[in-house]
């Protein structure tokens, strides 16, 4: 098992490697040099010039690729151009917690809600039940996100007025207490999670109902219900826990597609988390800023993928590796 | 996830779609087989309808609206809807339902050439993979995973602000970061079909490699090639349309699903002009919804295993 995940961990380097050169191609493709977005236009060529070699922007792409993997190996992530220097690592720390308060709040609010509506589909297939549940689902996965995170603010905040339009507190307000704070947030926060998580909860209701659809098809949960056990128990106990297993799995490589859901329902609800300044940093053209969320979501991507795996050979004892 | 895959990966010769006879016990052709299942799927054949009329609508727009696609009148801007302007005039004056019809033609053609572009990389790289095998297989599949692993939606972002935001830049973007699972189903499907007994009788025969690739294989993989595309179309749509809302996809005045509901992005709009961003908005949601439909009807008419 220790031999596993290290080799995994391993294996995770050059991965980690080619992701990053690819996206420090893409921003190298930028026009113009990243120095003419921080300096006064009227400055000389020859200065210019000057300046880029002491940074070492005039040594090839490999190189300086080299340089960013050594200093990006040390946690160093580069600086922003647009917080005149601030770390980079720093300004992403600064807006993690929005972006976590978000994101986690809707997968357990989705996996909660899809999990029991998955199975109970699965169980009665067939059903109009069933049937409502999988148009539902295929609904959900079809809405774009941001229509409707704006037709929430429009029915809720503008028409009846419940919720606040966006932002994470109110603007103004100083807070008491921890309490005080964590109720404003909570408020800011439940149209942003109902946007994410009408999405997340369709895709993990399809997972679970497949899933659920093929294991109670198998021998030992026919064996369980010839022993006699209740429906109940054959369900839950013995068919659900094997179902779920895929389900975690597929939690792990939809990281992608949560982050990307995540960073949309930011930029509409002004939610100022990592979504938030990534399309900031667009309009103000900060390519360090880019470069390093690009890279720290993709570690993450590839931490859950690994963590998915890791977690199913823990459990699931039918799965050898070595 | 090979279990999740496994489903896909199977031959239709295998799963008995070549079998299977009519009440007169006359032969049906494969493609006869799997319009009569797919018929039978109502909620499919409701997506079907409505994607139809969908694009009969954008082919037909110059005929369906007598307004040109980026005429202004300025003096009408900002109209609700009336008679002369059924769904009002945006910010520039233009009447809204031309935008919506014009905007159709750009979503979905951006949605069909995304898609294909996937599917023409996935499937090379795909076959290569699972053709070729040993260190060719093992270079394409490293690719595959760190694709994978791209933080999707950030990834196209960044690539659309660095390229700048164009209608074949968003093509270009979403072809390159989705064509993953088609090339791993094309790889799957290759590693079997390699193995059977035909394709050793192709190569007995003399047949190159590209020819046996091409006539023997490829046909043989093509439902679920052609299932996951028509569902990648959906997610192509839906990117689009994300992007163009950040203004970062299609630029006006070229007019995208997405990008007529940029405006929404100002509260203002948001409260108080609804027809500037529903109808775009809603159709977004109704085209992807009838190709998922479409899709997930053409994956249970093709792989019956399921139905049961």
């Amino acid at each position: 098992m220790k031999q596993y995940i290290l080799r995994r961990l391993l294996q995770m380097i050059p991965t980690l490697i080619g992701t990053t050169f690819i996206v420090y191609i893409i921003i190298n493709m930028a026009p113009g040099s990243p120095l003419s977005h921080m300096i006064d236009p009227t400055i000389s060529g020859e200065a210019l010039a000057r300046r880029e070699e002491q940074l070492g922007l005039d040594r090839p792409l490999l190189q300086r690729y080299g340089t960013w993997l050594t200093e990006a190996a040390q946690g160093n992530l580069g600086y922003s151009t647009r917080y005149r220097g601030r770390l980079v690592t720093e300004i992403i720390q600064s807006r993690l917690l929005a972006t976590v308060i978000l994101t986690f709040s809707s997968i357990i609010l989705s996996f909660i809600l899809a999990v029991p509506i998955g199975v109970i589909s699965a169980t009665r297939q067939y059903s109009t039940l069933d049937y409502s549940v999988v148009v539902t689902a295929i609904a959900g996965v079809s809405v774009p996100v941001f229509f409707l995170g704006i037709v929430l603010i429009w029915a809720f905040a503008f028409q009846m007025g419940w919720f606040p339009v966006g932002g994470m507190v109110s603007a103004g307000v100083r807070h008491p207490t921890i309490l005080a704070w964590a109720a404003d947030v909570g408020k800011h926060l439940v149209l942003p999670l109902l946007t994410l998580t009408a999405a997340n909860t369709a895709r993990f209701v399809r997972f679970t109902r497949s899933s659920m659809l093929e294991v109670i098809r198998q021998d030992y949960v026919r064996t369980a219900r010839a022993k006699g056990l209740s429906e109940r128990v054959v369900i839950y106990r013995h068919a659900l826990r094997n179902a779920l297993l895929p389900v975690v799995t597929i939690l792990g490589l939809s990281l992608p597609f949560l982050f990307s859901g995540a960073i949309i329902t930011e930029a509409v609800f002004a939610w100022p988390g990592m979504g938030t300044i990534l399309i900031e940093s667009v309009s103000q053209r900060d390519y360090g800023l880019l470069m390093g969320i690009n890279v720290f979501l993709a570690v993450l991507v590839i931490l859950g993928n690994l963590l998915a795996d890791i977690f199913y050979s823990v459990v699931d004892p039918r799965i050898r590796y070595d | 996830m090979s279990r999740f895959m496994s489903r896909f990966t199977r031959n239709p010769a295998k799963t008995g779609i070549l079998n299977e006879t009519n009440n007169n016990d006359e032969v049906l052709s494969p493609g006869k087989i799997i319009w009569k299942r797919f018929r039978r799927n109502k909620i499919a054949m409701i997506g079907s309808f409505i994607l139809l009329i969908l694009i009969i609508l954008a082919i037909l727009a110059p005929v369906l609206t007598p307004y040109e696609r980026d005429a202004m009148e300025l003096q009408n801007r900002e109209e609700p809807p009336s008679s002369e302007h059924l769904l009002g005039t945006d910010r520039q004056g233009r009447d809204l339902l031309t935008r919506v019809l014009y905007g159709g033609r750009i979503s979905l053609s951006v949605g069909l050439v995304a898609s294909s572009l996937q599917m023409v990389i996935g499937v090379i790289l795909g076959s290569l993979a699972g053709y070729y095998g040993k260190w060719l297989d093992t270079l394409i599949m490293r690719i595959t995973d760190m694709v994978i692993a791209f933080p999707f939606l950030a990834l196209a972002i960044t690539a659309a602000a660095v390229l700048g935001p164009s209608i074949y830049n968003t093509m270009l973007i979403i072809g390159f970061l989705t064509w993953t699972e088609t090339c791993r189903l094309v790889r799957g499907q290759f590693l079997s079909i390699k193995q059977m007994e035909y394709i050793e009788a192709a190569k007995a025969t003399g047949a190159n490699e590209f020819r046996i690739i091409w006539h023997h294989m490829l046909p043989n993989a093509l439902a679920p090639i052609l299932i996951s595309s028509t569902l990648i179309m959906a997610t192509a749509i839906l990117v689009e349309a994300a992007l163009s809302y950040l203004g970062l996809g299609v630029q006006a005045p070229m007019p995208s699903w997405g990008n007529i509901l940029e405006p929404a992005r100002s509260m203002i709009v948001l409260m108080n002009m609804w027809w500037l961003w529903l109808p775009p908005g809603f159709l977004i949601f109704i085209s992807v919804l009838s190709i998922n439909l479409v899709g997930d009807g053409l994956r249970d008419a093709l792989d019956p295993r399921l139905k049961n």
